[in-house]
C-alpha cells in the first residue's frame, strides 16, 4: 500500500502512487490564507501588476469578436445566402459550429456535477473554470441556430405562447426538443455556476482594497456572511443541483444527436448517434479546457493548485472518451455493413473514399491516433505535449461534425441531387468570430472572477490538515 | 438590560474549525439557542451543533421538480391534443413518448430554479446589511477565521454571564456586535 501521502513528505519531490500516478492535490505549505491569496490576487491586484499577456489575449479575442459582429451584421442584412449552403446542403458551418460549441460546454457540467457526485476531490481546482467555459460555449452555440433561422428577429415563434395565430410549436419534433434542451442547459448551468460563486464573491468583497470593487463584489455576493446555517442550505442546494444536472448533461447532446438520428438521411439515421455525441461532446470539452487552462496555469503560476495530478487525471478521462469516439466510428462502419442497407453503405464509403475522403483520414489521425499518446504518463503530465494533443482533439471533433452533417447531405438518395459544399468567407468569419466571442468572455472571466473555487479549495486544505 | 436592546450579540473569534465546533457544542450544552457560527467553508456537523436538524431545501426542490414535470407535460398535451389537434396519418394526439424529452427538461429547469430561489429565500438573501459585518476582523470570516455569535435575542442571554462563558472557551478575541 502506498501509505506515504504527498502532504507528509518533507521535501518538495513530486509524490507518486504505487501505479506511478502523481498524487498531490495541493502545495505542501498551503494554508487557508495562502490558497485564498493565490486565487484572489489574480482578480484583485492592481492593473499595473496584471500580466501583459492578458492584454494581448484580450486584444486578439476582441478583434475576432469584431469580425463576428461584422459577419452577423452582414448576415442580418443579406440573409443566409451569404453562406455556402443551398439545397440539398441546407445545414452547413452554422450547424457544425452549433454542435461543436454545445459539445465543448459539456465538460463543465461533467466536471462540476458528475465528479462532485463521485466525490472526486481533484475537480475542485478546475470546476469553476469549466463551468464558466460551459456558459461561454453555450452562448456561442445558441447564436448559430438563431442566426440560421433566416429571420432571427422572430425567434420567439419557437417558444410556446398563446399567439394571435392560434399556433403552437410542434412538440413532437427534435428541433423543438433541442431548443428546450439547450435553453434549460444554459439556465441550469448559470444557476449552478452562480450558486457556487456566491461565497467566493463574498471573499472578494472582504479582500477588495478599493471601494468600487467592494461595492460591485458586495452587490453580487448578495450579503453572504458565511453563516453555518447558510452553508448547510447552500451545500444541500449545490448537491441537488449537481444531482439534477447529471442526467441533464447526458440528455442535452443526446437531443442534439436526435436532430440527426430522427432524420432519414444516410449517415444520420443511426441509433448510436446520441450516445456517441455525448462522448464526443465531453471529449472536446476536456480538450478545450486543457487548451485554456494550460496557458493560464503557466501565466498565473497556478501549478501548485492545478498540479500534475490534475493534468494526469484530465488526460486519463480524455483517453477513455477518445476511445469511446473511436469505438463509435468503428460501430458506424460495422452497422453500415451489417444492416445491408446500400444507401448507408455507399454513404460510409463516400465518407472515406469520396471527394471529402482526405478529411476523413485526417480526422482519424488527429482525433483517434494522436490522442493514443495519452497512454503514456509522461505525455499526460507534460503541459506542452498535452496542449498539442488537446488541440488535435478539438479540431478533430469539429471535423467530425463536419463529416457527419455536411458530407452526409452532399450524397442523398437520388444522384441528381448530389452536390459539393464549399464554405464562403462568411462561413469562416462566423467560425472564427464565435471563437472571438468565446475567448472574450473567457478573458473577462479570468480578469474579474476567481478562476478556482476558493471556498472549496479551503475545504480541501482543512481536510488535509485533519489527516495530518 | 437596556444596552442589550442596541446590541445584536456577542461574538468570539477562533483560530480553527475544530475549536469553533467544540465551542459551538459547549454553547449549545450551556443552553444557548439563538446563535450562529461563521466559517470560511462548510464545516461538517457545525449546523447540527447549532441545533439545526436539516433543511427544507430538498423538499422545495422536489416540489419544484414535480410541478415542472406536470406543467411541462400539460403544456404539450394541451397544445397538441386540445388547442390545435392535427391528425397526421391517424396517429394518436396524446403521443406521450414524444413528450418525454421536454417534460424531462422542464422538470430539471424548475427544480433548479426551486433550488436556488429556495436556498436564497430560506437564507433571507439578498440582505445588504447585517450587524455582524461591524465586528472588527470579521472580513477574515471568508478567509481563515472562525466566529461564534451568541445573539441578544436568546432568552438566556445576559451580557456579563455570556461574556464569562465565551471567555471560558478560550477564543482569540471577543467583541460586541453593534447594529
Amino acid at each position: 500500500m502506498p501509505k506515504q501521502r504527498a502532504m507528509d513528505v518533507p521535501d518538495d519531490k513530486q509524490d507518486v502512487s504505487l501505479l506511478d500516478y502523481p498524487t498531490r492535490l495541493l502545495p505542501l505549505k498551503a494554508d487557508l490564507e495562502s490558497v485564498t491569496e493565490t486565487i484572489g490576487s489574480i482578480v484583485l491586484k492592481p492593473r499595473e501588476r496584471q500580466p501583459k499577456a492578458w492584454f494581448l489575449a484580450a486584444g486578439v479575442a476582441f478583434t475576432l469578436l469584431m469580425i463576428f459582429f461584422m459577419a452577423i451584421g452582414w448576415l442580418l442584412w443579406r440573409g443566409t445566402g451569404i453562406w455556402g449552403i443551398n439545397v440539398p446542403i441546407a445545414w452547413g458551418f452554422a450547424i457544425v459550429n452549433f454542435v461543436w460549441w454545445v459539445g465543448i460546454g459539456h465538460a463543465g457540467t461533467f466536471i462540476s456535477a458528475v465528479l462532485l457526485l463521485f466525490r472526486q476531490k481533484w475537480r475542485t481546482s478546475i470546476n469553476r473554470f469549466t463551468e464558466t467555459m460551459t456558459l461561454c460555449a453555450i452562448s456561442c452555440a445558441g447564436l448559430f441556430p438563431l442566426l440560421h433561422l433566416g429571420r432571427p428577429w422572430v425567434f420567439y415563434w419557437m417558444a410556446p405562447y398563446p399567439d394571435t395565430m392560434g399556433l403552437w410549436p410542434q412538440f413532437r419534433s427534435p428541433l423543438v426538443w433541442d431548443m428546450f434542451a439547450v435553453g434549460t442547459y444554459f439556465i441550469v448551468s448559470l444557476i449552478f455556476w452562480y450558486s457556487g460563486l456566491i461565497p467566493d464573491l463574498a471573499t472578494l468583497r472582504d479582500r477588495a482594497q478599493t471601494r468600487g470593487k467592494k461595492l460591485v463584489y458586495g452587490f453580487l455576493a448578495l450579503g453572504w456572511r458565511n453563516s453555518a446555517v447558510h452553508w448547510q442550505r447552500h451545500q444541500a442546494a449545490y448537491l441537488l443541483l449537481a444531482g439534477i444536472a447529471t442526467p441533464l448533461v447526458l440528455s442535452v447532446h443526446s437531443v442534439v444527436g436526435l436532430d440527426f438520428a430522427a432524420a432519414m438521411v444516410p449517415g444520420w439515421h443511426e441509433t448510436i448517434i446520441p450516445p456517441y455525441f455525448v462522448a464526443g461532446a465531453i471529449y472536446s470539452g476536456f480538450a478545450m479546457m486543457l487548451n485554456i487552462i494550460l496557458p493560464i496555469r503557466k501565466l498565473y503560476r497556478l501549478d501548485g493548485l492545478i498540479t500534475e495530478r490534475h493534468l494526469n487525471n484530465i488526460g486519463n478521462v480524455m483517453l477513455v472518451l477518445g476511445n469511446m469516439v473511436a469505438y463509435s466510428y468503428i460501430m458506424e462502419e460495422f452497422m453500415a455493413w451489417y444492416s445491408g442497407d446500400i444507401f448507408e453503405q455507399s454513404s460510409m464509403a463516400y465518407r472515406a473514399f469520396g471527394s471529402y475522403g482526405w478529411i476523413f483520414w485526417a480526422l482519424i489521425v488527429i482525433n483517434i491516433l494522436v490522442p493514443q499518446a495519452l497512454w503514456s504518463r509522461r505525455v499526460r503530465t507534460h503541459p506542452v505535449a498535452l496542449f498539442f494533443v488537446a488541440l488535435c482533439a478539438n479540431l478533430g471533433m469539429w471535423v467530425d461534425h463536419f463529416l457527419i452533417i455536411v458530407v452526409s447531405l452532399t450524397r442523398d438518395f437520388t444522384p441528381s441531387t448530389w452536390k459539393m459544399y464549399y464554405p464562403t468567407i462568411w462561413d469562416w468569419a462566423m467560425l472564427f468570430g464565435s471563437l472571438g466571442l468565446f475567448f472574450t468572455l473567457m478573458v473577462l472571466f479570468i480578469r474579474f472572477l476567481p478562476v478556482i473555487a476558493m471556498a472549496e479549495t479551503r475545504e480541501l486544505v482543512s481536510e488535509r490538515n485533519e489527516r495530518k | 438590560m437596556k444596552e442589550n436592546k442596541n446590541m445584536h450579540g456577542l461574538m468570539a473569534e477562533f483560530a480553527g474549525e475544530v475549536e469553533l465546533l467544540a465551542a459551538t457544542k459547549s454553547a449549545y450544552d450551556a443552553g444557548y439557542r439563538k446563535m450562529d457560527a461563521y466559517a470560511p467553508f462548510p464545516v461538517e456537523a457545525l449546523a447540527e451543533a447549532l441545533g439545526r436538524k436539516g433543511t427544507a431545501v430538498p423538499l422545495i426542490v422536489l416540489v419544484g421538480g414535480i410541478c415542472g414535470g406536470l406543467g411541462g407535460y400539460f403544456l404539450q398535451w394541451y397544445a397538441m391534443a386540445v388547442s390545435y389537434p392535427l391528425n397526421i396519418g391517424g396517429r394518436p394526439l396524446n403521443s406521450w413518448p414524444l413528450y418525454i424529452p421536454i417534460t424531462f427538461e422542464l422538470t430539471i429547469l424548475s427544480a433548479a430554479f426551486a433550488a436556488i430561489i429556495g436556498m436564497l429565500a430560506l437564507n433571507r438573501l439578498p440582505q445588504p446589511y447585517h450587524p455582524v459585518f461591524n465586528v472588527p476582523g470579521f472580513d477574515r470570516a471568508s478567509t481563515d477565521k472562525f466566529f461564534l455569535c451568541i445573539e441578544t435575542s436568546d432568552p438566556k442571554f445576559d451580557l456579563p454571564s455570556a461574556r464569562r462563558f465565551l471567555e471560558s472557551l478560550e477564543p482569540e478575541t471577543i467583541s460586541e456586535v453593534t447594529p
